[in-house]
Order: C-alpha cells, then sequence, then structure tokens
C-alpha cells in the first residue's frame, strides 16, 4: 500500500506540473498581442508597455514559465488586470461559496444516489426499481439552470421557503442561501449515482461470494454493507471523482442563476473583461481539484480494494 | 413411493416440486416430486447433467433459491424440523451452524477484498459467540484441519493470493466452522485439476470420518461419486430416475440412464484401436416444460412406446436400490 501511496502521489505531482504548462501556455495561445486584446484599442502604447513589462511579458518564453512556475510555488498568482487587486485576494473572498456550494450538492447527491442506488438494486425489477429508473433518466435529461429556475420559483417565490439569490456568509446563512442551488447540482448528479451504484452492485450481489456469505446465515443487512457495498462502491467512486471536475466548471451557471458570488460567477466575469491571468488562475484551481480528486478516488479505491494495489505493483 | 421414516436419517426430502416464475401459481416446474434422504454420518451422492436440478435441490434444502425460484410443494425435514416451515432468522441460525456449503468455484466464491481472516472470524463469530481472539485461534485451528500450510500468515491473505486448491480449502474450514451436522458440497472439485481434486475429496471423507458430518455430494462425474458415496440418487431432468448404495447401482444400474452414465466414465486402461467412448445420444436436457412420461425417453436407446406414460415413481429393484424404468433398463 505504501509502495502504490508513493507513485500514486509522484503521478499527482507530475499532473500538477502538465496542469501549470497548459495553463500558462493559456496566455501565449491567445491570438495577437494579449496585452492589448486585455486592454483594448484605445489605451495608449506607453500604458501597453508598462502593463506588459508588468506582466514580464516582454522575456523569452521559458524565462517567462520558470518565472511562473516559481510564482505559482510560492503562492503568488499575479495581479488582476481589472479588478485592480491580488488574485489570492480576488479567489479567496469567491472560494466560500464555491466550496461550500459544491460540497453540499455532493453530500445530497452522494446520499441521496448510494441509499436510492442500493434500494433500486436490491428491488432490481420490481415497481420500484422501475421507477427510480425512469425518474433518474428525467433527472439526467434536465438542464441544472431550468431545474434551479424551476427550484427557485416553487421553493423561493411560491412557497418563501428560501431566498432566491445572493449569499449570505456562515453556516446557517450558507444552509438557506445554498440549499436551493445545491439541490439544483445534485438533482442530476444522484441520477448518476444511482445509476452506476445500482449496476455494479447487481453485478455484485449477482456473484457467487454473495450466495457464500447468504449460505452462512448472515442477515440480509450484513450481507449488503460488509460484503456487497464495499465492492461495489469503486466505480461509483471513480464516477464522483470526475464529477467533481465538471462541477468546477458547471457551478458557474447556476451561480449566475441564484446570483452566488462563487468563482463560477468570478470565471464569467473574468471572461468577459478578457482578464487572462484571473481566467489563468481559476483554471489552475480546478484543475489541480480535479487532480486531487482523481487522486484521492485512486488511493480510496486501493484502500477499498486489494486487487487494484495488486494491478498497479504489477503493471 | 415406498417412504418409511428412519430415525437414522438427517435429512428427508419428501416430493418436493421446485419451479420458476414471478409468482408461485405461475411457476413451471423444475424439479418434480423429488424424494431422499441422507443418513447421519453418511454421503450421499447426487449425480445427473446441468439443469436436472441437482444444484436446485441443494437451493432448497438451503433455502436460498435464486429469484423467482419457488418451492411448490414437499418438505424438508432436518433433524425433525422442517426446513421449510421456518421463520427468516431460524433460517438464519441454521445455516449458520447446522448446515455448510462449498460451492463450485473457489475462485468466486471468497469476497475478493477481504482478508482471508476476517471472513473466517466473521463466520466463527456469526455462528458461535465468541471473542475476536478466539475466533482467529479457531480459525487457525480450522485451516490446520483441512491441512492448509502456515495457516496464521494464511489468514493475512487475500484470496487472489491463494490456488484454486487453497480456497477450496479455506471454504471447507468456513463450512465447518460450527460442525454443522450436515455438509452441502456442489460440485466442489470441478473447477480444480485432477491431483488438487483428489486431495479436496481425501479431505472430504475425513471431515465424515472424524466428525461424523453428513455430506451432500453433488457431482455430474460418476467416477467421483462412486469413489467417494455411501449412496447415491441419479437425476435426470427434475427427477430421481435410480438410487441405492453406490456399488448396487455402480455394478448393476438398471435405469438406461444411469447405464450410460456410469458407461461414459473414462478409465485408465487404454482403449482398443478405434474404441469410441459411449457418449449419451440426443440434444441435452432443454428448457422445454415436462409434459408427462419418463423425460429421457427421447434420448433413450430403449425407449419404447410406453414411456410416455411411465409415471416416474421410483420402483423397487432390490433391497434399498430403486428405479423409475418399469422396464428394467431392457
Amino acid at each position: 500500500m505504501l509502495n502504490y501511496l508513493f507513485r500514486r502521489l509522484l503521478l499527482g505531482l507530475a499532473q500538477l506540473l502538465g496542469l501549470v504548462i497548459v495553463v500558462f501556455l493559456i496566455l501565449q495561445a491567445v491570438p495577437g498581442d494579449p496585452v492589448r486584446i486585455m486592454l483594448g484599442e484605445r489605451v495608449p502604447a506607453e500604458y501597453v508597455e508598462t502593463v506588459r513589462e508588468r506582466l514580464g511579458l516582454n522575456e523569452p518564453m521559458l524565462t517567462q514559465l520558470w518565472t511562473y512556475l516559481t510564482r505559482i510555488v510560492t503562492g503568488d498568482l499575479g495581479e488582476s488586470v481589472t479588478f485592480g487587486q491580488s488574485i489570492q485576494t480576488l479567489v479567496a473572498s469567491r472560494m466560500e461559496p464555491s466550496a461550500y456550494l459544491i460540497t453540499y450538492g455532493l453530500l445530497l447527491a452522494v446520499i441521496f444516489g448510494g441509499v436510492l442506488g442500493v434500494f433500486a438494486a436490491v428491488r432490481s425489477g420490481t415497481v420500484a426499481d422501475f421507477t427510480l429508473r425512469i425518474l433518474a433518466t428525467a433527472l439526467l435529461a434536465m438542464p441544472a439552470f431550468w431545474v434551479g429556475l424551476v427550484l427557485a420559483l416553487i421553493f423561493g417565490i411560491a412557497w418563501g421557503l428560501f431566498p432566491v439569490s445572493g449569499y449570505q456568509p456562515g453556516l446557517v446563512g450558507a444552509f438557506r442561501t445554498l440549499t436551493l442551488p445545491a439541490i439544483a447540482i445534485a438533482l442530476s448528479l444522484v441520477a448518476v449515482v444511482l445509476r452506476t451504484l445500482r449496476s455494479s452492485m447487481k453485478r455484485v450481489l449477482d456473484s457467487e461470494y454473495i450466495e457464500a456469505a447468504r449460505a452462512r446465515g448472515y442477515s440480509e443487512n450484513r450481507v449488503l454493507a460488509r460484503h456487497a457495498l464495499r465492492n461495489a462502491v469503486t466505480p461509483t467512486i471513480s464516477i464522483v471523482a470526475v464529477v467533481v471536475g465538471f462541477l468546477i466548471g458547471g457551478t458557474a451557471v447556476i451561480e449566475q442563476v441564484f446570483s452566488i458570488p462563487g468563482l463560477g460567477s468570478l470565471l464569467v466575469q473574468a471572461v468577459e473583461r478578457r482578464d487572462y491571468p484571473v481566467v489563468q488562475a481559476i483554471a489552475l484551481l480546478a484543475g489541480t481539484v480535479v487532480i486531487v480528486a482523481g487522486l484521492v478516488a485512486d488511493l480510496l479505491q486501493a484502500a477499498l480494494d486489494p486487487r487494484v494495489r495488486n494491478a498497479i505493483r504489477n503493471g | 413411493m415406498s417412504e418409511h421414516v428412519r430415525d437414522d436419517e438427517l435429512l428427508q426430502i419428501s416430493d418436493l416440486r421446485i419451479g420458476f416464475g414471478a409468482k408461485p401459481g405461475e411457476a413451471s416446474p423444475i424439479v418434480h416430486g423429488l424424494s431422499l434422504s441422507i443418513g447421519r454420518g453418511r454421503i450421499l451422492g447426487l449425480v445427473g447433467e446441468s439443469g436436472s436440478g441437482k444444484s436446485l435441490t441443494c437451493r432448497a434444502v438451503m433455502r436460498l433459491l435464486p429469484d423467482g425460484g419457488h418451492v411448490l410443494s414437499g418438505s424438508v425435514i432436518f433433524d425433525g424440523r422442517d426446513i421449510l416451515a421456518m421463520s427468516k432468522s431460524e433460517v438464519l441460525a441454521f445455516r449458520s451452524s447446522e448446515i455448510g456449503m462449498v460451492f463450485q468455484d473457489p475462485f468466486s466464491s471468497l469476497n475478493p477484498t477481504r482478508r482471508i481472516g476476517s471472513q473466517m472470524i466473521e463466520a466463527i463469530r456469526n455462528a458461535l459467540n465468541l471473542s475476536k481472539e478466539d475466533a482467529e485461534r479457531r480459525a487457525v485451528s480450522l485451516l490446520e484441519e483441512v491441512e492448509l500450510p502456515n495457516p496464521a500468515a494464511k489468514l493475512r491473505m487475500y484470496p487472489h493470493e491463494l490456488s484454486g486448491g487453497m480456497r477450496q480449502r479455506v471454504m471447507l474450514a468456513i463450512a465447518m466452522a460450527a460442525r454443522p451436522s450436515l455438509l452441502i458440497a456442489d460440485e466442489p472439485t470441478t473447477a480444480l485439476d485432477t491431483t488438487t481434486q483428489a486431495q479436496i475429496l481425501e479431505l472430504l471423507r475425513r471431515i465424515r470420518d472424524v466428525d461424523g458430518t453428513s455430506i451432500l455430494l453433488v457431482s455430474h462425474d460418476f467416477g467421483v461419486i462412486a469413489e467417494m458415496c455411501d449412496d447415491v440418487a441419479v437425476m435426470y431432468g427434475g427427477f430421481i430416475v435410480e438410487s441405492g448404495p453406490v456399488e448396487e447401482v455402480y455394478l448393476r444400474p438398471k435405469h438406461p440412464y444411469t447405464k450410460a452414465l456410469i458407461a461414459s466414465v473414462p478409465t485408465l486402461a487404454v482403449p482398443e484401436r478405434g474404441y469410441r467412448r459411449p457418449t449419451i445420444p440426443g440434444p441435452p436436457l432443454g428448457t422445454t416444460p415436462y409434459a408427462s412420461g419418463c423425460p429421457f425417453a427421447p434420448r433413450c436407446a430403449l425407449a419404447r412406446p410406453e414411456c410416455e406414460d411411465v409415471s416416474m415413481t421410483l420402483l423397487p429393484v432390490a433391497s434399498a436400490h430403486t428405479s423409475a424404468c418399469p422396464f428394467g433398463g431392457e
């Protein structure tokens, strides 16, 4: 396990390095003069040169990459061109609502998707299973922003249970303001988790070691919890890790719908203003979250299933 | 039917009918009125080809019929109690301590993600009220009994780190954890190579000799049955077509199916030039529902028109030897 952990961490570091290089290249890939594009046509040429020098864009590309790398390692993300503050402060102020929103949505999805997925697998073939599967397909087909609007209409405006826009910091405030958007995010994820878990759970429940466990006189709950679920959960972990990556970008729409000042809406604003350093920083952050999610998923799977560790060791 | 209750019988199945369908009322029967009994400390072989109903019969005794399987009628009396009438919790207690089961494929009958020790200790503690330490000690001694070398180290291993024969020994050790009085072995050696097969069979026999455990040994191989069992029941198409003491049936088979089955057992003798081992002609058991008469008639070399009206009742041949063929296989 330690050997596996070490190799996997090394891979994660390599991925991070690759990410930094790709994100760095975003700015190089901008057609034309990036500074001109950022500042617009009407800015005087001397100011363009000042900004270019301030951003270090007059240096050779490899020097720029090296500066970029060393700055990132020390936690310096640079200066926003249009927001007039450092990117760290900017991102930090927008991080909390997004982090809460994604965690909240994921928790809802994993809890409800997990319980319903196991239920559907155990009751496979019954009316309940059939209904759940139809419902899951329907939820998958609904775009999150539309679900968000419907939720806001029903629970926010018609029933007045939750505010329909804005964000209040703190746990209570976050709960009040983020519940509807979290549900909007979670609904389609519930469907993903439900379907993945149901199918792997069904396959495991059909296997001989489950029959053997039943033949030993174990209660059905023990069979499910100690033998079936643990073996069925690995594909779901992979899917959830991928979904986390999608969520980083996917929350942008929901944050717009519910006017939440999070990273998603910051990204939208930064793109509109062509504030490339901010776009870079958010891309870097999102990529890091994806890499870390993948790392956590792999380690979890290796901890749950010895065959995963073995496959890595031998191959 | 000459069914008389004897006290020395551990398991008595009478007129068991099993069917498949969404509801018991709509189920199409697969096993048709099967009766058999296993004496205490005896090994009964249940032999027949795939689809003959052997495994279903075992599952019915375990109350583990797969989804859609229903017991339509009959009784399964174990040590004076009807298994089919037990409540759910009684069934769990029965499975955990009075009966053990080993399966065909030792590669898939152990949980691949948990260590041998954890699976054994779980089974032991589920059956007997032991502390974790005592259960672990018992696991070690069980592995010693099934002659697995270095048992303490084996407990820390995962199933994929053991060979097929070792896993089947572990399965046997788990099945014997609570010293059950009946062991069901459903094709326990089919997935193993010949040498390992002989060792596992030897071990089964030792379990019977030492613990006095009754064994229901399912196989499609009459050679294995002849070597291992005291009694044999031959199944075809959901019926027992012949049963009796194993030497009696093996040396003087009366049912054409039994005869064909015995004739197809390979021997070590060098065959003569041009010799072809007899096989049973015709297609194997299909999924067409049973109508009436002898199910083997379509493949039987000796079939005659009357076979369509045979009632499949077991008729006495000699003492304890019965056959469902009223024509004596001639």
